[in-house]
């Protein structure tokens, strides 16, 4: 859409209250485990304590005396047969021979109240043969290491890789020898970084009943409610269309929550205790030890350099663990790594490696800050040593429209320059810095998501709207889809209702991820509006007995398109809608698609840090966010998004990490120990949304929900290494290893 | 005949090509053609890949193709 | 194990209910008395979201015992609006953004509600250190922080 067109926005780019506020801030809204039932059960799960153990036998005899106990499953209670993925869901629901890391379930138990529940899982016994274990991601890729799942590795791998080796992937172009023989600077150097966890506040939670007939229902707290319905549905070899899943309210889910974790046991458990409903949720340390977290990266990155900050090529071979399960986002990672640059030649190696952990999910632009916390680290270091701003070195290598990417293809419409210049000229910048303080600059990318969508929107008797959508909202989605939907049919937001909607009131919609929900539920919502548009104005046609071509829509009232169309005064969208059950019935819109045109985000972030010599402590001072939006549909909520993310950027960074014992336990599964930043750990977040629009939306949204997450990791260790000297390879950034720096 | 821009640990399964032509005028056909000319494709085009056309990822297996779009293969993409 | 009869009041009102003895207080308020404004986000005293009133000490209700409510006074979220009428605290975090996924929300409403009790005028780093118990993990806590402190203002009958 040309610039000057949004200019005559009157709504998109408002800052109205968000529809849901009210219910979210009196306690009224509804999580995934604030819903009960009636003659509903509790569940409690039976997990195993060691990283890796053959399950030898499951003896339930004493659980299933205790009164109150209504149902025990285990693996036996699952249909067998599945594979691929199917397979590795069922397996992470449930172990079946072998208990693949510490937090795996073995067992689950529904009774009359939660004791009672906890109280049977604690009486289930299990007899486990333990085997070796590996959790580190150089230990699991070493040659002699233990094999965790034999045959798990898949087409990509050539013959004679080590056992744990499941997924690899070489890409690129360009001669790189001939780059690096080209450069003024060569330089090469190897990063680390732990596994996170997403940390939402609310833990997994799900109320399932389903009966002998295989017909069910669910309430959960999801990002995807579909995904919900077709991975349980798997899971348990039931028929799709018979599980009816209805989204609660969702306390934070940053791709943690696109999933299914323990969601087919209440399903199973439900279906054994007679069709009674059963309520599951986890504890924190259940969520800690047995939920989404993100692989563990250990990377090698070399870059050649011209003397004016020219990058004539580059390398990176990742090593990244997401469990004992395939799919750590290693390509991901490397398609993000080198994407900010023009390369003139650039090779990518990547390896997905099996270690005895909880199985990964998606996190906030999954793979792109390890990817990031090493190239920008390298770029950083470089540029310094060249004696060059890095600000300009990175202006000087940005990629722009056309370009072609490190990945391959050609960028369409991007806004990396004009986030590191919005960046430059921001009076962060200017702001003195003292001593054991130092500045740090760090760019992301995020590829950004369009997926399946299905949107569908009526016009009510008195001309209000509502819109019926199927991506959950997590952060403020319920507003932009009443903008953008008032906007198009121009009238007032308060007029339009949004309804996140189950499974069996729309079409197939992925989840909230990808950043993709404001982008492709706010499409469909435009072009649902602009369907009842439509046929708003041809009712007006009939009435005036003209051709409906001759009607137009203008501020939420169809009149005659110019003179020659006669001459009638406006119809309002009220008055149509009061009349349309004598008019032809029922006026709505719908869309379905999977669109495309996401428009890709770039950011760049400025951190500047204290570190206290004494101690290593690090203090964030300042911070600051630029990033392209397309276009910020509700503006609040995208800094919201940005600010959201450079918080959990700065966790990854500096506090958080999974801590395994020599046993191979999870060291810190509760909050005290596995710490996320708090509220006196953070500076005010300065943000700055660009807006570069995005053609391929008709209101040039750009996904802005990943991108945020990504620069905080090397910005904070650039700006350590720029108030200290020390330069931090391995995340995060603990005092005691800032100070072990200081001493080195 | 589209060029499909293969990922290079792929030239396992294509003797060695990075580039390869394919007859097709939909993403369906050049699945299908790719996994027809070189059946080691078959596992990884079947484990899930993005076709990228003209830098945007294709929406669905009959998305047009012609000769002049540049296409890629992909791993792939999603999102947290 | 037996229950225990407890009396206590909530919000303003008398409520009774049976407690096993190892039911939190957070337990009791969601699961006997339908209250689930009250969140639990960790159960272990880290995260705030059950944070509650008892007898005006800000506490968090997943530590506490049902059975230590009796006789006590407990104010939860669903107490914070009085009478229909939202709390400056309230209005001030739709209208800052303060909420994304809303989780935390409660919690970290009834918190801020009883530092602006003890304290009208807190400073920036005030604020932050009253509220290091509660943890947000949408929003990086800027906008909380700006609607806590306006809200404060507001309290004072200044304009902001
Ligand atoms: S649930 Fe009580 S502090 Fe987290
Ligand atoms: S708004 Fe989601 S945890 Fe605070």
């Amino acid at each position: 859409m040309p610039k000057d067109e949004l200019k005559e926005l009157h709504l998109v780019g408002t800052r109205p209250d968000r529809p849901d506020g009210l219910d979210k801030v009196t306690g009224r809204a509804r999580y995934g485990a604030d819903i009960s039932a009636p003659g509903m059960l509790w569940a409690a799960v039976v997990r195993s304590p060691h990283a890796h153990a053959r399950i030898l036998k499951i003896d339930s005899t004493k659980a299933e005396a205790l009164d109150g106990v209504k149902a025990v499953v285990t693996r036996a209670d699952f249909p067998t047969g599945l594979t691929g993925e199917d397979w590795n869901l069922q397996e992470n629901t449930m172990a079946g021979e072998v208990a693949l890391y510490d937090g795996h379930a073995v067992a689950a138990v529904a009774a009359t109240s939660a004791l009672i529940a906890q109280e049977a899982a604690r009486l289930i016994e299990v007899d486990y043969e333990v085997l070796p274990h590996v959790t580190d991601v150089d230990d699991a890729i070493k040659p002699d290491a233990p094999a965790i799942r034999p045959g798990a590795a898949d087409a990509s791998v050539p013959e004679g890789m080590p056992p744990n080796v499941v997924r690899y992937i070489e890409f690129g172009h360009g001669d790189v020898a001939a780059g690096f023989d080209d450069a003024d600077l060569v330089m090469e150097k190897s990063y680390k970084t732990e596994a996170t966890h997403q940390g939402y506040i609310e833990p997994h939670a799900c109320l399932g009943q389903l009966g002998e007939d295989g017909r069910g229902e669910m309430w959960v707290c999801t990002q995807g409610h579909w995904f919900i319905r077709r991975m349980c549905t798997a899971v348990l070899g039931i028929e799709a269309a018979q599980l009816r899943v209805t989204p609660s309210e969702i306390g934070g889910g940053f791709g943690g929550k696109t999933t299914i974790f323990m969601e087919p046991l209440s399903l199973a458990l439900s279906r054994k205790a007679g069709g009674r409903p059963v309520k599951l949720v986890m504890s924190r340390s259940e969520v800690l030890r047995a939920t989404g977290p993100t692989a563990s990266a250990s990377m090698d990155v070399k870059i050649g350099m011209k003397k004016d900050g020219s990058i004539t090529a580059g390398r990176a071979e990742f090593r990244m663990q997401g469990g004992a399960f395939p799919d750590a986002p290693v390509d991901m990672a490397l398609y993000c790594a080198f994407a900010g640059y023009k390369m003139p030649a650039v090779e990518h190696i990547g390896y997905d490696v099996l270690a005895n952990r909880p199985k990964c999910a998606a996190y906030r632009a999954p793979g792109s800050p390890m990817g990031a916390f090493a190239v920008e680290s390298l770029v950083d270091e470089m540029s310094r040593d060249l004696g060059l701003d890095p600000i300009d070195v990175r202006l000087k290598n940005a990629v722009v429209e056309g370009d072609r990417a490190s990945y391959g293809p050609k960028f369409g419409s991007i806004g990396l320059v004009e986030c590191l210049e919005a960046a430059k000229a921001h009076p962060n910048l200017q702001a003195p810095l003292g001593p054991n303080q130092g500045r740090g600059v760090a760019c992301g990318y995020w590829f950004n998501h369009g997926g399946e969508t299905s949107v569908s929107m009526a016009i009510s008797e008195d001309g209000t709207a509502q819109v019926s959508i199927g991506t959950p909202d997590i952060g403020g989605l319920r507003a932009s889809i009443a903008l953008m939907t008032a906007e198009t049919l121009g009238i007032p937001y308060e007029d339009v209702r949004v309804n996140v909607v189950e499974t069996g009131a729309l079409g197939v919609n992925e989840p909230t991820h990808g950043s993709r929900a404001t982008f492709a539920s706010g499409l469909g919502a435009v072009e649902a509006a602009r369907q009842a548009i439509g046929e708003m104005c041809k009712r007006a046609a009939n009435e005036w007995g003209i051709d409906a071509e001759a009607v137009e829509w203008v501020d939420g009232a169809a009149q005659p398109a110019g003179p020659n169309a006669g001459k009638f005064p406006p119809m309002t969208i009220a008055e149509i809608a009061g009349k349309m059950g004598s008019t032809g019935g029922p006026i709505s819109g719908h869309h379905e698609s999977v669109p495309e045109g996401v428009g890709a985000s770039f950011g760049t972030h400025v951190v500047d840090v204290e570190v206290d010599p004494e101690t290593g402590r690090t203090t964030i001072l300042r911070y600051l966010v630029v990033q392209d939006a397309g276009r910020a549909i509700h503006p609040s909520y995208v800094e919201g998004q940005y600010q959201g993310g450079a918080a959990q950027g700065i966790g990854w960074a500096l506090n958080e990490e999974y801590v395994y014992g020599e046993d191979g336990r999870l060291q810190n599964p509760i909050f005290l120990d596995y710490r996320v930043p708090v509220a006196s750990d953070l500076p005010m977040i300065d943000t700055v949304i660009v807006e570069v629009p995005n053609p391929g939306h008709p209101y040039g949204v750009r996904g802005v929900g990943e991108t945020g997450i990504t620069p905080p990791l090397p910005a904070i260790a650039n700006a350590i290494h720029a108030a200290t000297g020390a330069r931090m390879r391995h995340l995060p950034m603990t005092p005691a290893k800032v100070l072990a720096a200081l001493k080195a | 005949m589209v060029a499909v821009n293969l990922w290079s640990s792929l030239t396992r399964f294509t003797d060695g090509a990075r580039v390869v032509e394919i007859e097709a005028t939909t993403v369906a056909e050049v699945l299908n053609g790719l996994v027809t000319a070189y059946p080691g494709l078959a596992p990884i085009i079947e484990g899930g890949v993005s076709v990228v056309i003209d830098g945007d990822v294709a929406s669905g297996r009959h998305t047009p193709v012609a000769p002049e779009n540049e296409v890629f293969l992909m791993q792939r993409l999603k999102g947290g | 194990m037996s229950k225990i009869h407890v009396t206590t009041t909530v919000n303003g009102d008398e409520v009774e209910f049976l407690a096993d003895p190892r039911e939190t207080l957070l337990d009791c308020l969601r699961d006997k008395l339908g209250m689930t404004g009250s969140k639990e986000g960790c159960g272990t005293g880290d995260c705030g979201a059950c944070s509650v009133t008892l007898d005006g000490t800000l506490v968090c209700s997943c530590l506490v015992l049902g059975v230590e409510a009796d006789g006590k006074q407990v104010g939860t979220i669903e107490g914070v609006a009085e009478g229909g009428v939202l709390h400056p605290l309230q209005k001030k975090f739709i209208e800052h953004a303060a909420l994304q996924c809303g989780f935390c929300t409660p919690g970290i409403l009834v918190a801020a509600k009883a530092l602006l009790e003890q304290n009208p005028n807190p400073t920036e780093t005030e604020v932050r250190y009253w509220l290091a118990g509660n943890l947000c993990r949408c929003t990086g806590y800027d906008k909380i922080v700006r609607a806590v402190m306006d809200a404060a203002a507001d309290l004072r009958g200044e304009a902001a």
